[in-house]
This record gives C-alpha cells, sequence and structure tokens, in this order.
C-alpha cells in the first residue's frame, strides 16, 4: 500500500532534519521525505497540518507477558499498546515463563509478533539457564533466533565468578550483556532507603544496592571488555559512576525508565501500590540527576519499562503488591514532559526514544540498523505522527494494555500530559490511527 | 492536591472516620481522645463495666498476626461499649486457605461489620482495608507491620499525661529496635503533634537508622547520653528473631549495652517513669527491677489502653464518611 503523509513537520532527531513536507511511503519503505515524487499515487493520504511526523518509536524494555502471564498481558493487547503509543520497536526481556533460554521460545514469539503486524519485536535471551544465574544459555542459538541480548531481567546473578564467565562469554561474540545494576542482598526492600520508606515503615533499597553492583560490573567491563547495557538506573550516584565510566572508554550504555525520571519516593503517599516499581522511586535529587544524565548523553535512553500487572497483584498491601507499570502508551508523552520541564528542543526529547535506543541496539539490528529510529529516504517506514499540542490525561480504563496500574493516572497525580499519537506505521503498514 | 494524598482516616470535616495512624492527625484530635478516655476510665471501675455507646454494633478483631493481649484489650473494650464482637484469628483460617485480603474483608462485609479492629504484618495493609470498605464501617489499625500502632502511641500518650501533665517541657527517650517497631513510630509522631520539645531515640545504629531525624528526634547511639535527664523512658520489646543475627550479635550483649538497669535508670530525672509496650523480656531490654519498680507505670498503662481503645472506636463510629 502506498501512504502519503502531507504537510506534516518532519522531524528527524538523527539527521536534525526539521521542516514542512510530505512524506511518501511504498513497499514499506520511506520513497520520499520532503516533497513526493510528481508520480507518487497514494492509496491512503493523511492530512498532517500541524502535526510532527517522527521516526517510529523504540522502547529498550517493555514486557509482553508471553508466554506465561496471559492473565496480566497478551502479545495482542500489549503490541496494540505500543502502536497506540507510537511505539514501532520494542526489546522484551526474558523474564517470561518459561524464561526466553530455549531459541524455539524466541522463535515462536517472533513468529507470532510478526503476524500481528503492529510492532516490531527485539527479545534478549536469557543469560543463564531460567535466570538461574548459574548455567549459560545457548547465546550463539539464541542470536539466530532473533535475541539482540542477554538479560538477566530482574534476576542478578549472585555469583560473581558465573558473571565474569557470563561476560566473557557474550564477549566473545561480542554480544551485549543488559544488566540491571542491583545488588541481590542490599535490593531486597520494596522502596528507597530515606526518611520516608522509615516514616511508612517498608524495607529499604539504599542507593548503594545500585552503586556495589555498577562497581563489580564496571571492573569486570574493564577487565573483560565486555560490551553491557545498564538497565533503569535510579540513582544520582549510579549515573555519576556510568559518566566516569563513559569518560574512561568503557563500552558501556544505560537508561532511565519513565517512572524514576518523573516519581520520587514522596508518590508513594499512603502506600499506594501504584508506586511499587522496580527500581524503587528515589529521591527527589536522584530524579533531578537522571534528568540531567538523560540530557547531557550519559543515559542513553528512556524506556517505558512497561510491565502489565493485573489487579488482584495490585490491590495487596504495598510489599506484597507486585511490582511494575504500564507505560508503553505513555512513552512519546512522557519524553516530551520531560523535554518541556528541562526545557530542551523536541528533538532531544524525541532522540532519548527514537535514535538513542537505535545506537544502543546498534549491529544487533541487522539490515534495521541504518533506519530504524530514523527518518531516511530509502529506509523503513517506522513511522508515528502526533500532535505535540494535545494535552490528555490518563485514564486506565482508556488504555489498550491490558495492565490498568500506572503511577501516572490522573486521578493519583493529577498529571496533565503532553502529544498525542495519532498515526502509527510499521513497515509501512497501518498499526494504529486515530486520524481522518 | 489529589485524592491519593488526602489523609484517608479524615472525612471532608477533619474528622476521624478511621484510625490508621497518628501522623497527621491535629493536635486537637489526640486531645480530643485523651480527654474522652479519661471519661471512660471511671467507667472501668463502676460496677457494671458497659456504657450503650456502640450497642447493635458488629466489631470485628482481624488479627492476621498473633496477638493476644492487644486483641483482648480492644474485645474488653468493645464489650464495655456494648458492641457484638466477633474474634477472628485469619493467621490460622482464610489466608491459609488462599483467600486474599480483601475477599475476606468482602465476605465479613457482607456479614454486616460496623468495625474491623485490623493488625497485619505488612505496613500499609489498614490503608488498603479502608479504601475498599462502605463509607459506614470504620479501621481501626490494631498494629500493620513496622509502621504504626496508632492506639498504643495514644495510651502512652495518655499514660505520659496522666504522670507528667504537661508535654511540653518533656525529655522523652525511646530505646532499643526502633527501626523495626510500629510503637516508636506512633509515639514519636504523637509526641512532636503534643509539643514534647526533645524526643530521643536510643540503640545501636543497626536499629536505630539517622532517617528517624526526619521525624523530629534526636537520634543517640549511647544509652546515657539517650537517657541522661529524660522524663519519660520508653523500652521497646526487641524480637525474638532479632536477638541474634545480622542486627545483634546476642540479647546479653544488647542488654548490657542497651538494657535498663537501676543504675541507668539513675541518670534520668528522679522522677522519670519507665514505660514499655508489653510483653516484656526481662533481662533484654529491661532488668527486672526497673519493670517492677517503683518508676515503672507499665501496668498502669494497660489499664489506660482499654479507656483510649473504647475512647477511639466510640469517636470514630460517630463520624460519617
Amino acid at each position: 500500500m502506498n501512504i502519503l503523509i502531507r504537510n506534516g513537520r518532519l522531524l528527524d532527531p538523527a539527521s536534525g532534519r526539521d521542516e514542512t513536507g510530505d512524506l511518501a511511503i511504498a513497499s514499506g519503505r520511506v520513497v520520499a521525505a520532503g516533497t513526493a515524487p510528481r508520480e507518487f499515487r497514494a492509496d491512503r493520504s493523511f492530512d498532517a497540518s500541524g502535526l510532527i511526523v517522527a521516526p517510529g518509536l523504540v522502547d529498550l524494555a517493555a514486557r509482553l507477558r508471553e508466554p506465561g502471564h496471559e492473565h496480566e498481558g497478551m502479545l495482542e493487547s500489549e503490541l496494540n499498546a505500543a502502536a497506540a503509543g507510537g511505539v514501532t520497536s520494542l526489546v522484551c526481556p526474558p523474564d517470561t515463563d518459561p524464561t526466553l533460554d530455549e531459541p524455539g521460545l524466541v522463535e515462536m514469539l517472533k513468529f507470532r509478533a510478526r503476524k500481528l503486524s503492529l510492532c516490531r519485536l527485539f527479545p534478549l535471551g536469557a543469560l543463564t539457564r531460567g535466570l538461574g544465574g548459574e548455567v549459560l544459555t545457548e547465546m550463539a542459538e539464541l542470536t539466530e533466533a532473533g535475541c539482540v541480548g542477554f538479560s538477566q531481567a530482574e534476576v542478578p546473578v549472585k555469583d560473581t565468578q558465573v558473571l565474569l564467565r557470563a561476560l566473557q562469554y557474550a564477549s566473545t561474540f561480542n554480544y551485549t550483556t543488559w544488566l540491571r545494576p542491583q545488588d541481590p542482598w542490599l535490593g531486597k526492600g520494596v522502596a528507597a532507603s530515606g526518611a520516608i520508606a522509615t516514616r511508612l515503615g517498608l524495607a529499604g533499597v539504599p542507593a548503594s544496592a545500585e552503586t556495589i553492583a555498577l562497581h563489580t560490573l564496571l571492573e569486570l567491563v574493564r577487565v573483560t571488555g565486555a560490551r553491557v547495557h545498564l538497565c533503569r538506573l535510579s540513582s544520582a550516584a549510579g549515573v555519576e559512576l556510568v559518566r566516569a565510566a563513559k569518560a574512561e572508554g568503557l563500552p558501556v550504555t544505560c537508561d532511565v525508565s519513565i517512572n524514576s525520571l518523573h516519581l520520587t519516593d514522596v508518590d508513594v503517599g499512603y502506600f499506594n501500590s501504584a508506586m511499587r516499581l522496580t527500581p524503587v522511586l528515589r529521591q527527589s535529587r536522584d530524579r533531578d540527576a537522571l534528568r540531567a544524565g538523560l540530557a547531557d548523553g550519559t543515559i542513553d535512553a528512556l524506556v517505558s519499562d512497561h510491565t502489565p500487572v493485573d489487579e488482584d497483584a495490585k490491590t495487596l498491601p504495598f510489599a506484597e503488591a507486585e511490582p511494575g507499570a504500564t507505560g508503553l502508551e505513555l512513552l512519546l508523552s512522557l519524553a516530551l514532559k520531560w523535554g518541556e520541564d528541562s526545557r530542551l528542543p523536541l528533538a532531544k526529547s524525541l532522540a532519548t526514544v527514537t535514535s538513542s535506543p537505535v545506537r544502543v541496539l546498534g549491529e544487533t539490528l541487522g539490515s534495521l540498523a541504518s533506519s530504524a529510529g530514523r527518518l531516511v529516504e530509502g529506509g523503513v517506514a517506522d513511522v508515528c505522527v502526533f500532535d505535540p499540542d494535545a494535552r490528555w490525561t490518563v485514564q486506565p480504563d482508556a488504555l489498550r494494555s491490558q495492565g490498568k496500574h500506572t503511577p501516572f493516572a490522573f486521578q493519583t497525580t493529577g498529571m496533565e500530559l503532553p502529544g498525542r499519537v495519532k498515526l502509527t506505521l510499521v513497515a509501512g503498514h497501518l498499526a494504529y490511527e486515530a486520524l481522518q | 492536591m489529589t485524592l491519593n494524598r488526602r489523609n484517608p482516616q479524615l472525612n471532608a470535616h477533619g474528622e476521624l472516620i478511621h484510625l490508621l495512624s497518628i501522623e497527621g492527625l491535629p493536635r486537637a484530635v489526640i486531645e480530643h481522645i485523651l480527654d474522652t478516655a479519661e471519661t471512660f476510665l471511671s467507667v472501668n471501675e463502676r460496677e457494671v463495666k458497659k456504657v450503650p455507646l456502640l450497642r447493635g454494633k458488629s466489631v470485628f478483631n482481624l488479627f492476621f498476626e498473633n496477638s493476644t493481649r492487644t486483641r483482648t484489650t480492644f474485645e474488653i473494650a468493645a464489650k464495655r461499649l456494648s458492641a457484638d464482637v466477633i474474634n477472628l484469628d485469619i493467621a490460622r483460617s482464610s489466608t491459609a486457605k488462599g483467600e486474599s485480603l480483601l475477599d475476606t474483608i468482602a465476605n465479613l462485609s457482607a456479614m454486616h461489620a460496623d468495625m474491623f479492629v485490623v493488625r497485619h504484618a505488612e505496613s500499609g495493609a489498614p490503608y488498603l482495608i479502608a479504601q475498599h470498605v462502605a463509607p459506614h464501617v470504620h479501621v481501626v489499625n490494631a498494629g500493620d507491620g513496622r509502621h504504626a500502632h496508632p492506639t498504643q502511641g495514644l495510651l502512652d500518650m495518655y499514660t505520659i499525661r496522666h504522670f507528667k501533665k504537661d508535654f511540653t517541657n518533656l525529655t522523652v527517650a525511646i530505646v532499643g529496635d526502633i527501626v523495626h517497631s510500629r510503637v516508636a513510630r506512633s509515639d514519636i509522631h504523637a509526641l512532636t503533634t503534643l509539643g514534647v520539645p526533645e524526643v530521643r531515640a536510643v540503640g545501636p545504629r543497626t536499629l536505630v537508622p539517622g532517617d528517624l531525624r526526619e521525624m523530629g528526634v534526636r537520634v543517640c547511639h549511647d544509652m546515657a547520653e539517650g537517657i541522661r535527664d529524660a522524663d519519660v523512658i520508653i523500652m521497646l520489646r526487641l524480637q525474638n528473631e532479632r536477638m541474634s543475627g545480622a542486627m545483634l550479635p546476642s540479647a546479653g550483649e544488647f542488654f548490657k549495652s542497651f538494657g535498663l538497669t537501676p543504675q541507668k535508670l539513675a541518670l534520668a530525672k528522679p522522677d522519670a517513669i519507665v514505660m514499655h509496650p508489653g510483653p516484656i523480656n526481662r533481662g533484654v531490654e529491661i532488668d527486672s527491677s526497673v519493670a517492677d519498680g517503683r518508676q515503672s507505670v507499665i501496668l498502669p498503662q494497660v489499664t489506660f489502653g482499654i479507656a483510649v481503645r473504647m475512647a477511639v472506636m466510640s469517636i470514630i463510629s460517630g463520624n460519617e464518611a
């Protein structure tokens, strides 16, 4: 199908393009950006006046809950949520049930996602079998099946010997290991250590749970040369360590979640289980450091950390409630909100969810590497068209995700968000449409 | 500013509808509870120890965590208000069969409960219950995790007021395992709200975190410094499971450093009172001669506890959400 998006503001953070024009798409590719060829005949044509035409979003952390947790999310509902959020590529961690430690599971997941044509799916394979932290998975096989890296999700490897070996092995083949820096013992609490956790009587997670793990990981990177993506930084001290590691030239990248970028432990309020998240929400100085780190490039990408959780698992006392929040449909708006709050140009906030995460994925994207997260003539037509001036409030029941729990629900935070997705194209296919 | 932030134990008029925590209670509300308790104290001394304030009401004691003492005092308090009291030992029934907390509440609500007295091992559990009960149903927190034990805090205030009259010139030392203590948190909120100028939290660094300073207390890791010239000493119970491990090496070593002996008590003011929420561990946090000594008010605390719980139950049942 040939699609013409007319008269939109074409905004491509990677190239710096920012001009009003048309985007012509045929056979899943961008054939022209700026002025459509005279002979171009569109099957569908959209008027994008006043709207922004941007690359589709790339989310480095979204759980789809399949296989094993279908009561909390299904591939179809969650990929529909992605499309509604303008997300055209997403990376999913291996903490499904069973875990993604077998090539067959990865192939099946990729196959089913491809059939839905709603969003590209890039799974992370389990670094160790069953995420048990003991036996390495067949990384080469898993890579062939479509994994873009290897991860322990939320289960830290306790045995440093195993961690060293895993990094050595992964680096043999140039695979990236995705790890959330969290000490397994210090990380057992449910809220950030500090005055609020102490007052509420909740078990704390000190910032040293993150920095100790970072020190260990960075030292292992130094020793092995392995490429590591550090997932979901949460503390000011953590940002500082990554900044120094990058200055030193270590091959590390990192991300932050929309939750940690916008919220603090104050938002826990009266034990609001929507704020039961991993990593835990920390203090405002941590949030400020994360915001500054994202702005100066220390933090490479903003992620939704989408984790649909069902109602029963959230209506429990705070510590017993399952951590996680839905996020795919909020990613764009929360990137824009951060940009507005920090007085950054639009292209800068968009880069954190488009071109920057693509750089993290690098060559693992294969032929997509040159055009995903960008608007390139001849490149894949993964596109997000949105209204930057629209303001909306999050009403959980209106979300497409099966997970309705979000800390950004209007009822909870009273927050108004900027930006509304109007059209999402994945490989030139209409994945989401809210335009006449 | 938003729904989430309104103190869920007060209605729109600022009246108490549940008792979940002392934090955020206006001073006038606390004083009203203490004054009301005073009127009930005489009921407890009459031959017929009953008033009809809760006649026809059903009070459910929901103890998800075992307790004999607190449950009994709530039961006595409710009965003296003429309520029907139903004791449920949930720790051994529904949840063992896999029923969720809110399902249990829904079922008991269908039996026309008017008040739930809740003890739960998780901080915040009574908030969850209060959010899910019908508007005419009241919730009293009888201890949630490490978070709060507001009726204990109130009876401690009653005791202090009874013996010391004025809060605004006192030094109060709370000694022991403060990090795990819901009693300590409730006492701290109550004492600071009532205008006590110096509240000290005393114990080793593993049990007395520095973050407590932000609750308005002076943190002391030295027993002598902590109790010197104190008017009130509140000793906390050291739980068995914390007596030896990574928090403390042994009960004996704890007693040596932070146990209250007659020698240490001599550092406090001569008329200092010694309190303890019970049950006491003799020879662990407190020496028997102190627990049974002339400065001990541990047993009056228990007596006042019934009057304070009667006051709380009668006040909240008179207010509508």
